[in-house]
């Protein structure tokens, strides 16, 4: 069900705006928690999409409000695309008391539960069941126009979880969006290595449901796709998938040295970034000048900086509470012995 | 009172949930028209329907994840596991996903999930259906481990494991099944984290839960033959784990062993010992704290090899007659 959009739809001139806006906070957003790192500001690893701009922002884009969604471990740009704060993202990139997760998560576990935002997850593929189950509230409490939509990537689609969760959503007609973001790479090793049929639009049809798939670096197509395959959910109550084809040109995480490919592959994806394929749109369009799009380059460098600003002013977070804020309600006292419990680790003499 | 068993009181503990709290609701295999692995859900489809008594795909990944997703939109998830060893099939969604949410996510969000297994041997299962797993819980903060050993304690405590907010895995011992108990027909709920003196004495104190609980009993009435008079504790929630109520036995009889039907080494028999060892209890002990658990072997199937992998009555008095050696003279052994 491949479809390329005509483009004669006719978009907003603010909306354009907007998106262009995002990838390049993305972008800025990825490239300057990198440069943090190098200074030893931030700690732990990150996994950083660029290059895959236009998947976070063009889906995020195409959901509305009210949506579930789940990230993955390379998930800064679904969540900045779906309007987390990118503030408290960067003060919890930074581990501060005003992050997102005040401290407790990092990188790997961005959420925004107020607005649908479900948490990104660290572990391959675990977010399918669990949009299952987001989906399975929405049609049990009967909740209208509502979806949720699970990230995953071409490495994910090879684990029993994903697979199951495939199939949970077409035997329940469960409301939920794979959106498969194709970056060629499992961590090191190529699709074409972890898989026969490297066709995994093809993998919807097994279990009963209809797949979509875009150019994932063409941040208008990602965007018209998902709209179209959110409204085939709604209609049918029941899964679709959307595979996104796009390429990861940052390394997988910090450690990463590229010893699996080669620069010229790297150099040719860094030309095709959707950043510049979109600025490329806009020009000849005749949609903005070169000046305004540098004048959203500046909004976006002008929205990193204050978030680092934001993130660096905010508190170190205190470890006075840690085995209190294990489980929700009232603190039982009983587990850990550390600090109320009067017997135990010895901490307390 | 009116008795029941401890399949039908889990059965109830559901029924009144589901029909106190609309956003309760059952998932798990074969739950349905066929009534559950065990016949727990027998008559509930009928009552709440298809929609609430949610029959799974053998899936375990995928439903157990979606009573996570399902309980942090806001639903209160009772997944059915059939045999708890299956929790080796989605340990990933228990672990990592329910156990860790509300901590990972600054408390934004929280799991209130029950997922109850069928725990333990003595049924000839064998290797894969009879394990008791439930130390492997204890360890992961974030989860709670509920172990009921009557019909009273599974209708209270699993009541109390639906209200809670957090994900509680709950064990029901297969042998209990059928077990008859006291079970009042007025409303009732038992707090996590109190252990129950199922007897008491004063000689030595028989930590335990579950199914060792009458095995326990059984060996305190041969005891009591001998002169000696066995406290039985029964612990019902192992996470929390009421420490108090453990020292405080100790205190008074100077003397423990610690039943487990679990494998015995790096058991969870191992941090109840450890709660005495830690505290002032441990200053008035007369004799060593004995363990008396599973073989450190995977559960075999036939049932003389079974029988012997598990902590036998004989084998709970001759650990509880070891530590009572000397008791008449009060000496230190």
């Amino acid at each position: 069900m491949s479809e390329i959009s005509d483009r004669s739809l006719s978009y907003d001139r603010e909306f354009l705006r907007e998106l262009m806006v995002r990838m390049m906070t993305v972008n800025r957003f990825e490239e300057r928690i990198h440069e943090l790192f190098g200074q030893g500001l931030v700690h732990g690893t990150m996994h950083l999409c660029i290059g895959e701009e236009a998947t976070g922002v063009g889906t995020g884009a195409a959901l509305k409000k009210d949506d579930y969604m789940l990230a993955t471990h390379r998930g800064h740009g679904h969540a900045l695309g779906r309007g987390v704060d990118i503030r408290a993202m960067m003060a919890e990139m930074l581990g501060r008391a005003g992050g997102t997760n005040h401290g407790k998560g990092g990188s790997m576990h961005i959420c925004d539960f107020d607005n649908g935002i479900l948490g990104a997850n660290g572990i391959v593929g675990a977010n399918g069941p669990i949009a299952c189950g987001a989906a399975l509230t929405i049609k049990m409490k009967k909740i209208p126009d509502r979806v949720c939509a699970a990230y995953l990537g071409d490495g994910a689609s090879n684990e029993g979880a994903i697979l199951e969760s495939m199939n949970l959503a077409a035997a329940w007609d469960l409301p939920v969006m794979f959106i498969l973001t194709n970056n060629t790479y499992g961590l090191s090793t190529p699709i074409e290595r972890a898989v026969r049929n490297t066709d995994l639009a093809q993998r919807a049809a097994a279990f009963g449901f209809p797949a979509w798939e875009c150019d994932g670096n063409d941040v208008l197509a990602v965007y018209e796709t998902v709209k179209k395959a959110r409204d085939y959910v709604i209609a049918e109550k029941g899964p679709v998938l959307v595979v996104e084809h796009t390429y990861r040109t940052s390394g997988h995480s910090k450690s990463d040295k590229n010893l699996y490919r080669s620069q010229e592959e790297i150099r040719y994806w860094e030309e095709q970034n959707p950043i510049i394929r979109f600025r490329s749109f806009l020009l000849e369009k005749g949609i903005f000048s070169q000046e305004e799009i540098d004048g959203m380059g500046k909004e976006a460098d002008q929205a990193v900086q204050d978030a680092v600003d934001y993130g660096m002013s905010c508190p170190e977070p205190f470890a006075d509470s840690l085995e209190r804020d294990v489980y929700a309600g009232e603190y039982a006292g009983v587990y850990g012995g550390g600090f109320d419990a009067g017997f135990g680790t010895g901490r307390e003499a | 009172m009116r008795e029941i068993t401890y399949r039908e009181a889990v059965r109830e503990a559901m029924c009144e949930e589901m029909r106190r709290d609309e956003s309760v609701f059952l998932m798990g295999e074969d739950i349905g028209a066929y009534g559950g692995g065990f016949g727990v859900s027998a008559g509930m489809l009928k009552e709440f329907g298809p929609e609430r008594i949610r029959e799974t795909p053998i899936s375990e990944t995928a439903f157990v994840g979606a009573g996570v997703g399902a309980a942090i939109t806001g639903m209160r998830p009772i997944v059915d596991l059939m045999f708890s060893d299956f929790m080796a099939v989605c340990y990933d969604q228990i672990i990592n996903q329910a156990a860790k949410m509300h901590f990972m996510f600054a408390g934004k969000v929280s799991v209130p999930m029950v997922i109850r297994g069928a725990a333990g041997g003595g049924t000839g299962a064998a290797a894969q259906h009879s394990q008791s797993l439930e130390q492997m819980y204890c360890h992961v903060p974030g989860l709670k481990v509920v172990v009921p050993s009557t019909p009273y304690d599974a209708k209270g405590l699993l009541k109390t494991a639906i209200r809670d907010d957090n994900p509680v895995i709950f064990l029901e011992q297969k042998k209990l099944y059928s077990v008859k108990g006291a079970v009042p027909e007025e409303e009732y709920t038992i707090p996590l984290g109190k252990a129950d003196v199922k007897r008491e004495g004063s000689d030595v104190t028989l930590i335990t839960y579950s199914r060792m609980v009458p095995y326990c009993l059984a060996a305190a009435e041969r005891l009591a033959g001998e002169g000696i008079e066995a406290e039985v504790l029964d612990l019902r929630s192992l996470s929390p784990l009421d420490r108090p109520a453990i020292v405080a036995s100790v205190q008074k009889t100077h003397r423990a062993v610690v039943v487990h039907e679990a494998v015995e080494f790096a058991g969870f028999g191992g941090e109840i010992v450890s709660v005495i060892m830690d505290s002032d209890a441990f200053y008035q002990l007369k004799a060593p704290v004995k363990r008396v658990g599973g073989l450190f072997c995977p559960v075999p199937f036939s049932p003389n090899l079974e029988k012997e992998t598990f902590p036998t009555t004989e084998r709970i008095e001759a650990a509880v007659r070891a530590v009572c050696k000397g008791q008449r003279s009060g000496g230190r052994e």
